[in-house]
């Protein structure tokens, strides 16, 4: 099997991000139920991001794990439920990482500079 | 109790279809006796497989009422609660014809997992003194009764879904392999059972666990053999091209 070693760094990473994941979610949960407490607002939403650099990095962790965990695990699915061969399921598995960055990064970076200047 | 029980039974190979018998009642009856029943007294074309009788060959596992078990140690009242029981072939393997499963496929996954011994010494050389209450030792003890049966294999979702999968008793048979310090074939053996075929498919469902009939959970060794390969992939080994 010579993908012994790729596909167990790719299970490894999955593992790893899981366990960033565990820590973002629960730090994203608590702070949506915080921030609730008073109604949920964009303003409100854009005064905590905007400019705040620790936010910025924390959701950029969070996205970069993200980007890393979902995507292999879809490619697990991919590979046990339908015939796409191995290239093609991790072709997807590289566009589906590449958009959840994109997406990830658009949105933390509007966040973080929305407001700026207003 | 009844004085009979309503079986049906797998008949034909991958096509087929269930055949429906009514079998006497006997006490303490197990679903080999049922079996055998039909093929000595109703049809004797009917073809299942078994040998010791008494749990010791794991020749004799076939899906009782929808879970694999062993019919030698399976009680009807134990499964045939509404009096009816269903028997067919094994899960996951090919059928021979009726309750016969070809194993083939199954032993052929416990070579490629490298679930064979690699000396390291000779006749020439001192006994490896291996205590009961050493870790390794313990490690390999949990696993080491496995009998081949395919229980776990046919309990496995995994195994439905890839068919490369090399399945509960191939990986628990590594594991105890790899925690034989006499043993030196560990960087073929990790290399082998590393990757989407091996057991890093693993789900950890513990289907295996749920019906292995010697209460081993190859789920355990899985997890074991899911750690070792990560050490050894962090140190370059595994022989992987990537």
């Amino acid at each position: 099997m010579s993908n012994a070693r790729l596909e167990t760094r790719i299970w490894a990473l999955q593992r790893a991000t899981a366990a960033v994941l565990a820590f973002c979610v629960f730090v994203h949960l608590g702070m949506i139920i915080y921030a609730v407490q008073d109604g949920l607002s964009a303003a409100e939403i854009i005064s905590r991001i905007s400019g705040n650099l620790a936010w910025l990095a924390f959701y950029a962790v969070f996205i970069v794990a993200v980007a890393l965990h979902a995507p292999i695990g879809i490619r697990v699915i991919l590979n046990e439920m339908t015939n796409l061969s191995r290239k093609q399921t991790h072709l997807i598995m590289a566009a589906l990482c590449l958009i959840i960055l994109v997406m990830g990064f658009r949105a933390i970076i509007g966040l973080y500079t929305a407001g700026a200047g207003a | 109790m009844t004085n009979t029980i309503k079986v049906s039974v797998w008949r034909g190979a991958e096509e087929g279809e269930f055949a429906q018998y009514e079998v006497p009642r006997q006490p303490s009856q197990t679903v080999l006796d049922v079996i055998t029943y039909i093929q000595r007294h109703i049809d004797p074309t009917l073809s299942y497989r078994f040998a010791c009788r008494v749990g010791v060959c794991g020749s004799c596992a076939m899906t009782v009422n929808g879970k694999p078990r062993w019919t030698c140690r399976t009680h009807v009242d134990k499964v045939a609660l509404d009096g009816t029981l269903q028997v067919a072939p094994l899960r996951n393997l090919e059928v021979v014809k009726d309750l016969a499963c070809d194993m083939t496929t199954f032993f052929d996954k416990m070579n490629r997992a490298e679930g064979k011994f690699h000396p390291t010494k000779s006749r020439d050389d001192d006994f490896d003194f291996v205590l009961p209450d050493d870790a390794k030792r313990k490690q390999a003890s949990a696993g080491i009764e496995c009998i081949g049966c395919g229980v776990c294999y046919a309990a496995c979702d995994i195994v439905e879904w890839n068919k490369d999968y090399l399945g509960p008793a191939a990986l628990n048979r590594a594991w105890t392999l790899v925690n034989d310090v006499r043993d030196g074939g560990n960087d073929e053996r990790l290399a082998a059972v590393s990757g989407d075929a091996g057991c890093h498919a693993c789900h950890s469902q513990q289907g295996c666990v749920e019906h292995c009939p010697k209460h081993i959970s190859p789920t355990r060794a899985i997890a074991g053999l899911k750690r070792a390969t990560v050490k050894a992939a962090i140190k370059g080994m595994l022989g992987g091209d990537d």
